[in-house]
């Protein structure tokens, strides 16, 4: 039976700042589970969330217990990583989770370690993180002197576990776990090619597992109350609640967990008080700005995982009106659900300006590293700027669909698929309004609306 | 040399050391350290760092200048963030840039002693856009007309991010 709206895992200790000290935490139940984990093996507690159908919350949703498991049985020095660098545009969950519940994730981060046989784990949080990073330390502290941290916790005589927050100074490829894994050992965040997978050779070459920090949140539930009763909170094959950050036009927007089955009209209309000023829905992007957007035809589809990749309601996007966009092998794109970051646009919203901004975006944080990234970024990123300004020229919409077309694929990371998809996304959804602003060399000498 | 950390940054850097493996991993908590010490990080600064790490001076100019929140000239004591990204503009982020830098007297990118203006990428705070960050402060749902009142605060209340270091 799927999870009902109210029922609330993750967020559920929101608002009271007397919930982030270890006090509070403890007399509401907090470390117990954790402790009760420590008698269990390794196995137990990686079937158990294997059933649990858990995935990774921080924008790929690749199942949780299958990465654990990618990590060989008999290896020694594995490290934990959370990855607390939110900066994908449009999602704010992590931060307040971090924010409102440190013990949680610790007590999270205890339960995997232990599943993983990891000593020295960290987390990574972003470095304009400041006030959450105070909270982190603070807590960590806290877990430390009450001896859930450090050489032989909770009594048990033997086991070691070592958190230590590593605090980012702004770079938002550093969410990509291998730029994440360099930047921990010191370099720039630049990402790693795979193989080796993390798992196999990842921190300080040794194996290692990145998390989300809402993925390790969700850990001591499923350890408390059993994979089975974690995968029927959610639906098909994604455990669990959604935590979701709605952004832009909507009268209340929000951090709210909520069922997987919930759909977007209802998330706007039953949720977050529909669309502000009376005005009318345009589109939205569903899982922060690197994935493609929906428009008003495609918003009664379920938030959850899987939907957002297969439903037929959902049109493909195309490199140019017509072609599909091919995603190796002929498969076809719709959207993912991505980081949970929902930005709603409303009627009057000039999608042009909206996709020029996030084209600059991708421009900046692109590393460097890969040529069809670091040219292409800066392309899209000039012939956005000259379409939103009323400079555009005939041709500059196939360009950018082109353009986009050539760094899918070919990059070592996926900032430039999340620089690529929304592109031809916005493309394909709004063609009409770029086309629009091609209005230089064309024969008819119309200037466009220019704002 | 002629620059050194102090006793409590020294301090601070050796608890890190015993979390990793060798000493490189702490460059940023040491750059985060030196800016807080030194304002910004000139290359007799990298050059402290790289003799306290045993790195070499370009290995931490490498780092150094590939992090946004690290600074190579001196800046203003309270570095106002201010995020224009999608949820932010589609609520009048670039209206509160604007006030900031009418109020300030600064164009996005420059500080005088008091304020750096910085124009952020996404805050994470997307849900009460548009946001300003200054330090461990939030300002969240800002509109031009409030920051009149959000300077006079900082200018009472600094904020600087070294308060964290």
């Amino acid at each position: 039976m799927p999870a009902e709206i109210g029922t609330v895992l993750v967020t559920r200790r929101f608002g009271d700042e007397e919930n982030k000290k270890i006090t509070s935490y403890e007399a509401q139940g907090g470390y117990k589970v954790a402790r009760a984990a420590m008698v269990k093996t390794r196995e137990e507690i990686v079937d158990e969330v294997k059933a649990s159908n858990l995935r990774g919350r921080g924008g790929a949703g690749f199942p949780t217990g299958l990465k654990w498991s990618f990590v060989p049985k008999d290896a020694t020095d594995v490290h934990l990583v959370v990855n607390c660098d939110e900066s994908e545009p449009g999602t704010c969950k992590d931060r307040e989770l971090v924010y409102w519940d440190p013990h949680l994730l610790i007590e999270g981060m205890i339960i995997a370690a232990h599943a993983l046989g990891a000593v020295h784990n960290y987390i990574y949080i972003r470095g304009e993180m400041m006030r959450e990073y105070a909270v982190l330390v603070k807590a960590v502290e806290e877990a430390y002197a009450r001896g859930y941290l450090g050489e032989k916790i909770m009594g048990s005589g033997k086991q070691a576990c070592h958190i230590t927050v590593h605090r980012g100074a702004g770079a938002y490829i550093c969410g990509e776990e291998t730029a994440l894994l360099n930047s921990l050992e010191g370099l720039r965040g630049q990402p790693r090619l795979k193989p080796p997978f993390p798992a196999i050779k990842g921190l300080f070459g040794k194996p290692t597992v990145v998390n989300n920090v809402e993925t390790i949140m969700n850990i001591p539930f499923i350890v408390e109350k059993g994979g089975q009763w974690f995968a029927d909170l959610g639906v098909g094959r994604s455990g669990g609640t959604r935590t979701v950050c709605v952004s832009g036009h909507v009268e209340k927007p929000g951090v709210y967990e909520l069922p997987m089955t919930i759909t977007f009209r209802e998330l706007i209309n039953d949720i977050c008080g529909g669309v502000w000023k009376g005005r009318k829905f345009k589109g939205l992007i569903p899982g922060g700005t690197s994935m493609p957007p929906l428009g008003e035809s495609e918003i009664d589809v379920p938030v959850e995982f899987d939907a957002l990749v297969t439903d037929e309601r959902i049109k493909p996007v195309e490199v140019t009106e017509g072609v599909n966009f091919d995603m190796g092998g002929g498969r076809e794109l719709r959207t993912m659900a991505g980081s949970g970051g929902i930005v709603v646009f409303d009627d009057q919203t000039d999608v042009v300006a909206l996709t020029s901004r996030i084209m600059g975006f991708y421009h900046h944080e692109s590393c460097g590293q890969c040529t069809p990234c670091r040219e292409g970024t800066g392309w899209m990123d000039k012939i956005c700027k000259r379409l939103a300004n009323g400079e555009g020229k005939v041709g500059d919409v196939e360009l950018l669909g082109n353009i986009a077309n050539g760094i899918a694929g070919n990059t070592i990371c996926a900032l430039g698929e999340a620089a690529a998809w929304p592109m031809m996304g916005f493309l394909t959804k709004f063609r009409s309004e770029f086309l629009a602003r091609e209005t230089v060399g064309k024969a008819d000498g119309n200037e466009g609306e220019a704002a | 040399m002629s620059l050194k950390f102090s006793d409590e940054a020294t301090s601070k850097l050796e608890v890190l050391y015993e979390r990793y493996p060798s000493k490189q991993p702490v460059i940023l908590a040491a750059l985060h350290l030196a800016q807080k010490e030194f304002g910004d990080l000139r290359d007799e600064v990298i050059d402290l760092v790289g003799e306290t790490l045993d790195l070499s001076s370009a290995h931490v100019y490498g780092v150094a200048t590939f992090y946004t929140m690290f600074r190579r000239k001196p800046g203003g004591k309270t570095s106002v963030r201010i995020c224009t990204n999608v949820a932010c503009m589609l609520r009048g982020g670039y209206d509160v840039l604007a006030a900031f830098e009418e109020k300030l007297g600064l164009k996005k990118g420059e500080s005088n002693d008091e304020f750096s203006v910085i124009e952020e990428e996404c805050l994470a705070a997307c849900a009460n856009a548009p946001a300003v960050v200054c330090g461990t402060k939030y300002f969240l749902d800002v509109t031009p007309d409030q920051v009149d009142e959000i300077v006079e605060f900082l200018k009472s209340n600094p904020h600087p991010e070294s308060e964290v270091a």
